[in-house]
């Protein structure tokens, strides 16, 4: 998967090959989702809680069923289990092995493969700055630990697609801000095509080139991240949200 | 800290042990209802020197441990089965929950009919025994692994059969062995009623001869021994279970 470079503005280009193609991808939440992300590009999935952005996610990465078409490269993915699809996915509640320590649970994926573990789980433990945790156990780290032993392990299939679910729901403002900064260097510098799924509309701003604003299962938009604040779309989709969420009955009041 | 500990779960036994002794001697009750404690361990002494308690406890050791292992086999089995395939679960979940109701020694009297009164009798019962509650046991265990942890295996390239040696049944073992645990001192209670019942051997036997000819002191070492085969059973997974676990779980 060689990178071709992004768009520039923002605007899906037919000169450039997308990486991950969703045609008309329908299933028990998403609605007709169509969208290109492009090698090496970082998309965030914006959208309020219950918009169907998690779905999208597992069901890009094969973890659930679908109809309409998922591409990679132009490489159709049915039937193409999740661990044959090249993914690396960071699920929002880590998902670590808690019977594993830190190394073994970043080594598991290059075991189950039958590669050789110890050069490369240390050189992530080192990129992931948790050397010093190889041996403890995922009950023994700090929220911030796990999110960095969590993305070492994702790393270490050396996946060339990357989703993020929440990667930074349950960790304070700073170490979200250090660790947003560290992933998009990280990103960039292996050249990882990145889908992100948010809530935060700031981590979806800084962390992604583009974002598409989802809600009720469907893509309403898809805009560069610089434009993101500025965009109408946002604030009414904002707007709509808490509107929504206001209304009685509605999930926010149950 | 620990010897302190040590001396505080002792004392108390040692306590009863003498007011046992005490109360014994003091010929309020004959000595062949009540015998003194020093009595009973002449007596076990006996016992063991005749080679009478040793016979007896090695056929009903035999019998726990066949009928534990196969039963707990087949539970653990059937459970992964069950917990790892949702259709073979719906399937096989209303039988089981229609049969696990039935009291274990409400099977004896069909037992005897089909398998007759010899060693097979109780190794069926405490199999019965066993079966259910390591099934239930490993089904609860299975499903209670996060959903994510067994995706995230499967997104890192792990197949269905290593999932399952790697994380399911590594993170399902304090559900095991909290069902082997119970169920391994049940073992214990189950010989013995099935050798009151119907075998002319084994500890749950010798009960019952020494009940007919009024051997108390008979009576009570028999008890002392289930007692300490039960505690060491329990001990036993509990030890095997902290030491497959206690790095992860603390």
């Amino acid at each position: 998967m060689g990178r071709q470079g992004l768009p520039t503005n923002g605007e899906d280009k037919e000169d450039f090959m997308p990486t991950i193609e969703l045609r008309r991808v329908t299933n028990f939440i998403c609605q007709d989702v169509n969208l290109k992300i492009f090698d090496g590009e970082a998309m965030a999935i914006w959208g309020p809680t219950g918009a169907g952005k998690t779905t999208l996610l597992n069901t890009t990465a094969g973890l659930i069923g679908y109809q309409g078409e998922v591409f990679f490269d132009d490489k159709a993915m049915e039937g193409i289990p999740s661990s044959r699809r090249g993914v690396g996915f960071l699920f929002q509640n880590l998902a670590l092995f808690p019977h594993l320590d830190v190394a073994s649970n970043v080594g598991y994926g290059l075991r189950v493969r039958k590669e050789r573990a110890n050069g490369r789980v240390d050189e992530l433990l080192r990129l992931m700055k948790v050397e010093h945790l190889k041996h403890r156990y995922p009950k023994n780290l700090s929220g911030g630990e796990k999110q960095r032993v969590a993305l070492a392990r994702t790393l270490a299939t050396s996946p060339n697609i990357l989703l993020l679910d929440e990667p930074f729901n349950s960790l304070d403002n700073q170490t979200c801000r250090h660790l947003i900064f560290e992933l998009r260097h990280i990103q960039r510098r292996l050249g990882i095509t990145m889908i992100l799924v948010t809530h935060n509309p700031v981590e979806a701003k800084d962390l992604a080139d583009r974002v598409a604003i989802m809600d009720k299962g469907r893509i309403k938009g898809v805009m560069p991240s610089g434009s993101f604040f500025s965009s109408k779309d946002i604030h009414s989709h904002i707007n709509d949200s808490y509107h929504d969420l206001a209304q009685p009955g509605s999930r926010g009041q149950r | 800290m620990s010897r302190f500990k040590g001396a505080q779960s002792i004392l108390p036994i040692i306590g009863v042990v003498v007011i046992w002794e005490v109360v014994a001697r003091l010929d309020l009750v004959p000595a062949y209802m009540f015998p003194p404690f020093s009595m009973v361990m002449v007596k076990m002494y006996h016992l063991m020197a005749s080679g009478v308690l040793e016979d007896n406890f090695v056929a009903s050791l035999a019998r726990v441990l066949a009928g534990f292992a196969l039963g707990s086999a087949a539970g653990i089995s059937m459970g992964i089965l069950m917990g790892c395939k949702e259709t073979m679960n719906r399937s096989l979940h209303p039988i089981f929950s229609l049969l696990y109701p039935i009291p274990v020694l409400g099977w004896a009297p069909l037992l005897m009919i089909w398998v007759g009164i010899n060693d097979l009798l109780p190794v069926m019962l405490i199999f019965i025994c066993s079966f259910f509650p390591l099934l239930y046991n490993t089904i609860t265990g299975i499903k209670g692994i996060d959903r994510d942890v067994i995706q995230a295996a499967r997104v890192l390239g792990a197949s269905d059969k290593t999932i399952l040696t790697t994380v399911i049944l590594p993170l399902a073992v304090p559900n095991i062995f909290t069902g082997l645990r119970l169920e391994a001192g049940m073992a214990w209670r189950v010989v013995i009623a099935a050798e009151m019942v119907a075998i002319p051997t084994g500890i749950g036997a010798l009960l019952m001869r020494s009940e007919s000819l009024l051997q108390v002191d008979v009576i009570i070492v028999c008890l002392i021994v289930l007692s300490l085969m039960c505690l060491l059973f329990e001990r036993m997974f509990r030890y095997g279970e902290t030491r497959l676990t206690y790095k992860w779980r603390g």
